[in-house]
């Protein structure tokens, strides 16, 4: 570990132009993943900006449906009496991961932004491209132990099926980002250039050539909230996670599904995939074929096999292959209540 | 006789105090002008140290030494295997490598420290091991047993050697037979405690040690042996500690440089490893494959069973365990021969984990009768009690007590085993398969030496002392039992004073043998105590002078005649008549030559109840019984606990324990508590435990024989039979994670 500044703020505007003054600085929240990979010297710090003090904790109510501060600790939102009854999806992806003390923790943004849990991006000794990028860019900063992917030929049991590139297959590990980009979320984002949208699905990335990158922030740019739409879903919905153990463990494929039926009949649908890639894996295709149909065994297999086109295993994640696809039918079958 | 007796169930007598935060672990002992140590451990599995910069760490701040092999402080006794061999006589040392820790650049193991560096604040120690850099003349390292597994060697250590009854082919004329391979993954024992020790300098030759050991003596033995001192001049305490399952059946060589270091910097100086070094500096259940031979008539009587094990061990030292040892003795057949081997891999050395090689064997064996109950078209437990032996017939001796028939029925009854079905893969609860099964587990019943002091008080109080410690089994609160039934001291009139040296020397807690080790030794001094009062009580003199001493009970503090209560004289009032303040009596206990008459094993049944989900493979143990045949019980709770404990254990074995290897590196992926799955809660469900609570006639005068690892030895095995009879796969290889279990819809 590094020696580094601390800085607490108390605006988000002075977060953003703290965050943007100089190369090396990270914003602090729940600190549930950043603190460990800053004593595994995996992020080495020349500043954190504690945004704790941020009043950006309100789960509110909005003309179009709900709006969660950035900063709204993870049990928080998953026990809170709207999310739980209009937006069940939510609280059961969020009730999923890690542990109670990590989600009294652990916030909103900081879900949103923990890195992969890939185990060569953990250890410097060993290679990773996400870690040390072959070419340091301007994003980065240098680079830390030996670049190359140690999952592609390695132990990659818990690595990406979809979307992996020939720099990187990690997945990004959280269970809440499913259920927010099966909702069609969106992330309000603050930054030196003002504020914007990111449709959620297009706020964490693929990791291509770039695989340091995991989402598509700019430099300088705060999670203000994020911005959930109202539905129908909530009498429908089911998050499956697969793990090795019952708790405390990330999954081995995940998936998140909202439904809007009458009688047998699948209204409108969403589907969402994690533990697949490096981003969560929405499955427009399926839905898409799913909409219309009826809610038998019969066209949930034929979804889940459109869900798995192009899919890749890698050696020790074949068994995703057929997990994945199972995984779709089963979490489609207890959401439809056809089990 | 208290072996006539139930006894009831008691609360732990240390149980408050652990609640509460007065239970004092080494790590919670502080010391004035105390330094700590942090371990700087190798990134390489083999080579040599091409060069390492300590510099900028000697400049961080509050540092007061870097210790590398280029100058770490001599040890007297190095040139002796420190903390002795893992088990038995050290074998030929030209065979092997020599680790002697940071006396060589030589990298044996990855994790191997590379630097010991020492600050005036543990925060200061670990930015300090940071700036620790070294570079590498890196070898590859050999990490894989599968793949070499050519290269097993015979131990040559009495009891590893290869046995034989009958002919080793046997099984091959049978009409039925079965051979199959097993796999036990590298294991950690994680327990929540880490690992470490405190070591203070009182003198020039005089030391206090405050350590995470199973044994309070075995360390100041080592430490005598390293530091050429008297051992008298060593004082080790570990009064608790937050899980031992193994690990600290040894002194580890960090845990001897500590003590080297802190003599050198003058100093108190404390070491707790990382999580990550859990996993590299203080053991592990060696990865072994297993292949099983069985052969049987159609009667279902066994004809042969051939068992042969590899598992791996380090480069510098051999370490064995009993991994075939069951298959020798449990069953009635003809003809049974048993091979175990060893290789030696690029790897830190491997120690006993929780039920330690004994339930590495039992997966195998018990997984192994339970397909060929299957080819038979057998009940499990039919087939078992078809081969049921009352005589031990490795030895040709009796079992000094055995009532496994009677484990059989009561698990049974309680699984509601009537409602398995012979079929797998036929019984379904909406989309969950339902599958039932069941294993037998047992492990040596000892009768180790062990000493202990009683000193009973004029106020009527009673202390008990012993050096042994109690690594949470309820240790002192079976000592307490044993007291109060020989004595009729009040339970909370006793006290138990425990794992310090300064007490009565006891064995090393570990294989299942301290209550009937330590117990005997309190059993005896308590009874010393009352033979002395019995005897002045009925002197000339007394109120009762005459009687015979058989004709007296005590209890409460009080002498009475049976069957007279009213003729009775007050043990307070017998004592000071006697001019005595205290009865102090010490005694050394050890078992008599006519236990040699007898084979002495415990023994327990498994079963349990799984649901597995077809679709994703997930397994959920939903109901286990566990039955324990081992003796009087002489705490109930805590034997139950001590199941509870096992069976969750086992769940973890069964489903979730595995410590990955990165071969090309050599190094573990998963070392930490994230990634590598000890069962958590939500994996196990209620849990049942039955106790035969039958006396054991022979082991000691208790009856009482151990129960610590037969909780976990089988249980394995029961979850992967119930899986397959729930699905219809056999799963040979642990743990039954989801994606052995995987079928395309």
């Amino acid at each position: 570990m590094n020696p580094f500044q601390y800085t607490r703020v108390t605006t988000p505007k002075a977060a953003v132009s703290a965050l943007s003054q100089e190369s090396g600085t990270y914003f602090l929240a729940g600190g549930t993943n950043l603190i460990d990979l800053i004593k595994r010297e995996v992020v080495v710090p020349e500043r954190l900006v504690d945004i704790n003090k941020l009043p950006l904790a309100t789960i509110e109510k909005t003309a179009t449906g709900l709006r969660i501060g950035a900063m709204a600790k993870n049990s928080a939102v998953a026990e809170h009496e709207l999310v739980k009854k209009h937006f069940p999806l939510l609280s059961m992806a969020l009730n999923a991961g890690a542990s109670a003390q990590l989600r009294n923790m652990a916030t909103v943004g900081g879900n949103m932004m923990q890195r992969t849990r890939c185990p060569y991006f953990y250890d410097t000794s060993m290679p990773c491209n996400k870690r040390s990028p072959v070419q340091a860019g301007p994003d980065k900063g240098k680079p830390n132990g030996p670049s190359g992917c140690g999952a592609i030929d390695g132990y990659n049991r818990m690595h990406a099926i979809f979307g992996g590139s020939t720099k990187c297959i990690a997945v990004h590990p959280s269970d809440m980002c499913i259920a927010l980009v099966a909702l069609d979320a969106t992330v309000n984002v603050s930054g030196p250039k003002g504020d914007r949208k990111i449709p959620f699905s297009d706020f964490h990335r693929l990791p291509g050539d770039t695989p340091q990158k995991d989402n598509t922030l700019l430099p300088g740019e705060l999670i203000m909230s994020v911005d959930i739409p109202t539905n129908k879903f909530a009498d429908n919905s089911h998050y499956l996670k697969v793990r090795d153990r019952a708790s405390y463990a990330f999954a081995l494929i995940s998936v998140g599904v909202a439904v809007d039926m009458k009688r047998d009949v699948i209204q409108d649908i969403r589907l969402a995939m994690g533990g697949v890639a490096h981003k969560p894996w929405r499955l427009t295709e399926a839905e898409q074929f799913l909409r219309g149909k009826s809610a038998t065994e019969a066209n949930f297999k034929q979804a889940a096999t459109i869900a798995m086109n192009g899919a890749k295993g890698y050696g020790e994640n074949d068994f995703k292959l057929t997990l994945a696809p199972n995984s779709i039918i089963d979490a489609l079958k207890t959401a439809t209540k056809t089990a | 006789m208290t072996k006539d007796l139930k006894n009831p169930p008691i609360d732990r007598i240390d149980g408050r105090m652990k609640v509460t935060g007065g239970a004092q672990y080494f790590a919670d002992f502080e010391l004035p002008n105390m330094a700590y140590c942090v371990i700087v451990g190798s990134e390489i599995g083999r080579g040599t140290i091409a060069s390492i910069d300590t510099k900028k760490a000697q400049g961080a701040p509050g540092v007061l030494g870097v210790f590398t092999h280029q100058n770490m402080p001599p040890i007297p006794g190095w040139d002796a295997p420190v903390g002795g061999e893992a088990d038995g006589p050290a074998p030929k040392p030209d065979t092997k490598e020599k680790y002697r820790i940071l006396h060589t650049p030589k990298i044996l193991f990855d994790g191997q420290p590379i630097a010991m560096v020492v600050a005036d604040s543990y925060e200061r120690a670990t930015y300090a091991a940071s700036l620790v850099k070294a570079t590498y003349a890196k070898q590859a390292a050999r990490t894989d047993l599968e793949k070499h597994l050519a290269e097993g060697i015979a131990p040559g250590r009495p009891g590893s050697s290869d046995y034989l009854r009958g002919k080793a082919d046997g099984y091959q004329s049978a009409p039925v037979t079965l051979e199959a391979n097993y796999t036990i993954p590298v294991e950690v024992h994680n327990p929540m405690e880490l690992h470490g020790i405190l070591a203070h300098w009182t003198g020039a030759d005089s030391l206090m040690i405050y350590a995470k050991t199973q044994g309070v003596n075995a360390t100041q033995n080592a430490m005598a042996e390293a530091f050429k001192i008297d051992p008298k001049k060593i004082h080790v305490h570990t009064e608790f500690m937050g899980g031992g399952f193994g690990m600290g059946l040894r002194t580890w060589p960090q845990e001897t440089a500590v003590v080297a270091i802190a003599k050198k910097i003058g100093r108190p100086l404390k070491l707790v490893v990382t999580r990550n070094q859990m996993f590299t500096l203080v053991g592990h259940r060696p990865y072994t494959v297993q292949t099983i031979n069985m052969g049987a008539d159609t009667n279902g009587k066994l004809i042969g069973i051939a068992h042969a094990a590899t598992a791996e061990t380090a480069s510098y030292e051999d370490f064995t365990e009993a991994t075939v040892n069951m298959t020798k003795f449990m069953y009635e057949c003809p003809n049974v021969s048993t091979r175990y081997r060893i290789v030696r891999l690029d790897r830190s050395v491997p120690i006993w984990m929780r039920g330690p090689g004994e339930a590495t064997g039992a997966f195998a064996l018990e997984s192994a009768m339970d397909e060929m109950a299957h080819k038979l078209g057998l009940d499990p437990i039919e087939f078992r009690l078809r081969n049921y032996t009352e005589t031990d017939p490795e030895h040709n001796r009796p079992y000094s007590s055995k009532n496994l028939k009677e484990a059989y029925q009561r698990g049974a009854e309680a699984i509601g085993w009537n409602k398995r079905q012979n079929q797998p893969a036929s019984q379904r609860e909406g989309d969950w398969l339902i599958g039932y099964g069941m294993s037998t587990g047992t492990f040596n019943a000892f009768r180790w030496e062990a000493s202990a002091r009683a000193l009973l008080n004029a106020d009527g109080s009673l202390t008990i002392q012993s050096a042994v410690t109690d690594i949470g089994p309820g240790t002192g609160t079976a000592l307490t039992m044993i007291a109060h039934n020989v004595l009729g001291v009040p339970l909370n009139r006793i006290k138990v004073a425990y794992g310090d040296t300064s007490l009565p020397k006891a064995p090393t807690q570990g294989g299942s043998a301290i209550v009937s080790a330590v117990g005997s030794a309190v059993y005896d001094a308590c009874t010393k105590i009352k033979n002395q009062l019995v005897e002045l009580a009925i002197k000339d003199g007394s109120p009762l002078a005459g009687r015979q001493a058989d004709e007296l009970t005590l209890t409460d503090g009080v002498l009475f005649v049976e069957k007279e209560p009213e003729k009775k004289i007050v043990v307070s009032e017998l004592m000071w008549t006697n001019n005595l303040t205290v009865v102090d009596k010490s005694a050394d206990s050890k078992g008599g030559p006519e236990l040699g008459k007898y084979s002495m094993y415990s023994f327990s049944v498994h079963f349990v109840q799984v649901r597995v989900n077809p679709l994703t493979g997930v397994v959920r143990v939903s109901k286990a019984v566990s039955v324990a045949d081992s003796g009087r019980i002489i705490s109930p709770k805590t034997a139950a606990s001590q199941m509870i404990g096992g069976v969750a254990g086992g769940i973890g074995m069964a489903l979730t324990e595995e410590a990955v290897i990165d071969h090309r590196f050599g190094r573990f992926v998963n070392n930490n508590l994230a990634d590598y799955h000890v069962a958590v809660h939500a994996d196990v469900p209620a849990i049942e435990t039955i106790m035969i609570d039958k006396p054991d006639p022979i082991i000691n005068p208790m009856g009482a024989k151990g129960m610590g690892e037969i909780a976990l030895i089988g249980f394995a095995g029961a979850v992967a039979n119930a899986v397959f009879n729930a699905t219809g796969q056999r799963v040979r290889d642990l743990p039954i994670t989801p994606d052995k279990l995987l079928r395309t819809v």
